[in-house]
């Protein structure tokens, strides 16, 4: 498509965004697997629709805040950019728009309280899960607060697991193969701690030697995906410093932490850290997909089969390109039978803190989704994300469905243990 | 809301389904053709057939155009929105409203999606032949408002062979039906005229669509050529022969180097030209016609037969063919994509002539098309941001539609003409078929006010490509990008 963008008054990323309008030929490739589109039907919840305003804002002719509903809207899934056969770069436009954006928009004072709120309490395990103990004590008055705020609440598990304080190194079992560092995560840290100690066993059974930075922060997704980029800057320029460099890879066990990583070039853009971040995005590797390159020992069959549904996190599937690694690692297992799920390249409507902002979408997604799972008849979900893994469960949970879940990761780490 | 006749449509539909913004109205302002752009008055979001009869005696009624949009994936600017007109977004309308396997038919609104047609069926071994390749986007209804095609009409034919019959809103609001549920109708076959009218004849609500079994075995091939030239050649040689595959097409170097980028697809390495060829049918005759096929694309030269090992391959070799057009977004900032007709006997010549004019004006023309019926895709790729290249591309996309004419072939094959072919349907036809057409239409509509500006633009209307500013265009109504 063609444009008038000014690239050299839109910032460093400029060119990448008129690049990727450039690529759109507005073939509508996009508009069956857009999960926006599918449910509300209209152009401007579209990939190609919201290229056409992003394109129409940068250029001058319209206002940031007429395109923001639509903008805001996007779950960020890159459905899309599975689908596009003109290989345009969606992710890395719409992360640099948002970015672009927030400088100049107008929000109102609830939107950006709970802004604020979202950005200075989950990415700091901390403050997250003092935060959600607080929430907690005043849900008896969630009626009385604005919807996203109650919605929040709503979300707040009714109790956390108990904290593990992970080792600083990780030996490997046997005869060292590798040496890895592991990105632990904020929220997963509070909601769901035993994902990373299951990833520490199941390294170490294959040869793994694991380091967990002590000082490491937030990746910054969370950050960048709402458009505020001098936080995520500063959280890839943290982790850029703190992680070692004398590792094989660094480790990530959640899909929209990966995709984080896998962006800090794009993040960095015309900061001298850049070219650092290219080279650690290209050290960045999910677990699964680590594990399946260097070779996996698969551990021994479940006692009973099992079906289980896999779930391809957005951010792993769309983004990272993870598809058959983690259904290799699964299959390898004896009476693990997989299942795939209806409608398997759309999102589970979790995207971050997309099911705080934008609730409905969000409900009709996770409905969607779990009505999918259910469907399979599978009596175990797996899937490589946080964020999915608490969505699906709650969904399940609504539909009196409450089918287990866990990370891969965990259920490798189960047949492993059953072994003895 | 001041203006009456928006109030109007605000007593049709709720106020979020009006859209009136620049924001909500600026991605309806093109389609698959984005050298095109209109601004519309407003765009309506309909869930029903009431609705849209409403919406369409109410544009009669204060004399204001209308269009209908599905997906809007058409390539000749069908459903780019004309002259401050209403946008009537038909894709919420998407219920199959009824499904009978054992006469082989199904009755769906206008906006469900072509693929989806095929994945009801399926259980029951039963598909829907028209594919257009934008078939897992494109809807039904647009479909058959341009008689759409695709790789396997030259077995089973275009959409008007597949649609048993219609519940159409003509452009003042009267409610009429065409056809009946079997094929044998009596009388004209006015489903014939809607069909392919491009929307100048009102809006389809109900489409009864023809059901076809799903052949028993398909045997798919891909042949390589070292010129394009001999691969066109070839295809002349299968049709002599008397076999009738569900599908040829042709792709050339360019082609496939955009649709291994898009899709993984991987193609002969020396070619420069593939061939793909589909037999189907029951397994006995395929057996038999597959020893033929082979023969055959020896002797005409083919350095390399792939034959698909398996469904999976099948499917990818499809795949890659489908993602053509989106996928020359990879070669090129910029494209047009033609769409002629030559006589298959003449295709080896006019894959030649397209080469000589490419080289004629500098311009890299990439080709895919449907080769078994002659219908030609060429794409021609340019870089808008250089000056006086977009002139240069429509003069010598220009000069492949005359070719095409002077071949004895047609000026499209199955985008239809829209707003992008207007010229050439007069190149085509002579004032007194183009007259014959206008009495047709203005029988049907005489206000003009169904997709206007569209294929049958007014008898004067002068070229859009190469005669300087359309009168809409001086007008601001429309604009190039």
């Amino acid at each position: 498509m063609q444009h008038t963008i000014p690239t050299g008054e839109t910032g460093p990323c400029g060119e990448k965004m008129a690049e990727a309008v450039a690529a759109c030929v507005h073939c509508g490739f996009c508009l069956p697997t857009c999960p926006t589109y599918q449910q509300l039907g209209e152009e401007m919840d579209s990939p190609r629709g919201r290229i056409f305003l992003m394109k129409e804002v940068l250029e001058g002719g319209l206002p940031v805040d007429a395109a923001a509903p639509y903008i805001d809207r996007c779950l960020g899934c890159l459905s899309c950019a599975t689908a596009c056969p003109s290989g345009v770069a969606y992710g890395e436009l719409i992360t640099s728009y948002r970015t672009r954006a927030e400088n100049v928009r107008r929000r109102t004072f609830s939107q950006k309280l709970l802004r604020k709120l979202i950005l200075k309490t989950l990415p700091y395990p901390g403050r997250f899960h003092l935060a959600a103990t607080g929430g907690r004590l005043v849900r008896p008055i969630a009626r009385l607060l604005p919807r996203q705020l109650a919605t929040m609440l709503a979300l707040i598990p009714g109790s956390f697991p108990r904290k593990e304080p992970l080792p600083e190194c990780m030996p490997a079992k046997g005869k060292r193969r590798g040496r890895v560092a592991l990105l632990a995560g904020c929220a997963q840290q509070v909601l769901a701690p035993q994902i990373n100690v299951a990833t520490l066993r199941v390294l170490a059974e294959n040869g793994i030697e694991v380091v967990v930075p002590r000082d490491q922060g937030c990746c910054g997704a969370l950050a960048a995906h709402t458009g505020a980029g001098k936080e995520a800057r500063a959280a890839a320029k943290h982790n850029i410093n703190v992680f070692p460099r004398d590792v094989d890879a660094i480790i990530t066990n959640a899909a929209g932490c990966g995709s984080g990583l896998h962006e800090y070039p794009l993040w960095l853009a015309g900061e001298p850290e850049q070219e650092a971040a290219g080279h650690f995005a290209a050290r960045t590797v999910d677990i699964c997909q680590y594990l399946h390159d260097v070779g996996f020992r698969p551990p021994p069959p479940l006692t009973t089969p099992l079906p289980v549904a896999y779930h391809d996190a957005c951010h792993l599937a769309h983004a990272q390109g993870v598809r058959s690694a983690p259904r290799a690692l699964l299959e390898s297992i004896g009476n693990v039978q997989l299942c795939e799920l209806a409608d398997a390249e759309i999102c589970c409507g979790s995207a971050g803190s997309y099911s705080i902002e934008q609730p409905e979408i969000a409900l009709q997604l996770g409905e969607r989704k779990a009505r999918a799972i259910i469907a399979t008849g599978a009596q175990m979900v797996v899937t490589g994300n946080i964020g999915c893994l608490m969505q699906i469960e709650s969904h399940l949970k609504r539909l009196s469905h409450p089918i287990p879940i866990l990370h891969t990761i965990q259920l490798i780490d189960r047949a492993y243990r059953a072994e003895g | 809301m001041h203006d009456p006749f928006l109030q109007a449509l605000g007593g049709i539909v709720p106020e979020e389904r009006l859209l009136l913004g620049q924001a909500e109205l600026l991605p309806y302002e093109s389609d698959g053709l984005t050298a095109f752009r209109a601004k519309p008055r407003a765009v309506v979001l309909a869930e029903s057939a009431e609705e849209v009869i409403q919406i369409v005696k109410t544009c009669h009624a204060h004399d204001v155009p209308f269009l209908a949009r599905g997906s809007g994936t058409s390539l000749s600017g069908g459903s780019v929105p004309v002259e401050d007109g209403v946008v009537i977004a038909l894709n919420r309308m998407n219920n199959i409203l009824d499904y009978c396997p054992i006469f082989r038919s199904m009755v769906i609104e206008p906006g469900v999606i072509t693929a989806q047609v095929t994945q009801r069926a399926s259980e029951d071994g039963l598909y829907y032949a028209p594919d257009p390749s934008s078939g897992p986007v494109c809807t039904v209804g647009g479909n058959v408002a341009f008689n759409s095609g695709g790789a396997h009409c030259l077995k089973y034919g275009m959409t008007s062979n597949h649609i048993l019959a219609l519940k159409v809103v003509l452009p003042d609001g009267e409610v009429t039906t065409f056809g009946t549920a079997s094929l044998e109708g009596v009388g004209p076959d006015l489903t014939g005229m809607f069909v392919g009218s491009e929307g100048l004849f009102g809006i389809a609500l109900e489409i009864t669509v023809r059901l076809l079994p799903v052949a028993e075995t398909f045997y798919t091939v891909i042949a390589a050529y070292d010129t394009l030239e001999r691969a066109g050649k070839a295809v002349a040689m299968l049709v002599a022969s008397g076999l009738l595959p569900g599908a040829i097409e042709i792709m050339d170097r360019l082609v496939m180097e955009a649709a291994h980028a898009a899709v993984g697809v991987e193609y002969p390495s020396r070619a420069e030209a593939v061939l793909i060829v589909e037999l189907e049918g029951p397994t006995e005759e395929v057996a038999e016609e597959k020893v033929q096929l082979q023969q055959i694309l020896k002797e005409s030269g083919a350095f390399e037969i792939n034959p698909a090992k398996n469904e999976q391959e099948r499917l990818m070799i499809w795949k890659g063919r489908k993602s053509a057009f989106s996928a020359a977004g990879r070669l090129s900032p910029d494209f047009i994509v033609q769409d002629g007709v030559v006589p298959r006997s003449r295709l080896g010549e006019a894959l030649v002539e397209i080469q000589k004019i490419s080289n004629k004006y500098n311009i890299r023309v990439a080709n895919v098309f449907h080769a078994g019926d002659g219908n030609l895709h060429p794409l021609i790729l340019y870089d808008g941001r250089q000056a006086g290249l977009y002139e240069r591309a429509e003069e010598c996309a220009t000069e492949i539609m005359r070719l095409c004419i002077a071949l004895g072939g047609s000026i499209t094959g199955e985008h239809g003409v829209g707003l992008e072919k207007l010229v050439f349907l007069k190149e085509m036809y002579g004032p007194e078929d183009t007259l014959f057409m206008h009495r047709i239409r203005d029988a049907v509509d005489s206000a003009r006010l169904a997709n206007r500006g569209k294929m049958l633009a007014s008898a004067e209307a002068p070229a859009l490509f190469s005669h300087g500013l359309h009168p809409l265009e001086k007008q601001g109504i429309i604009f190039r990008n």
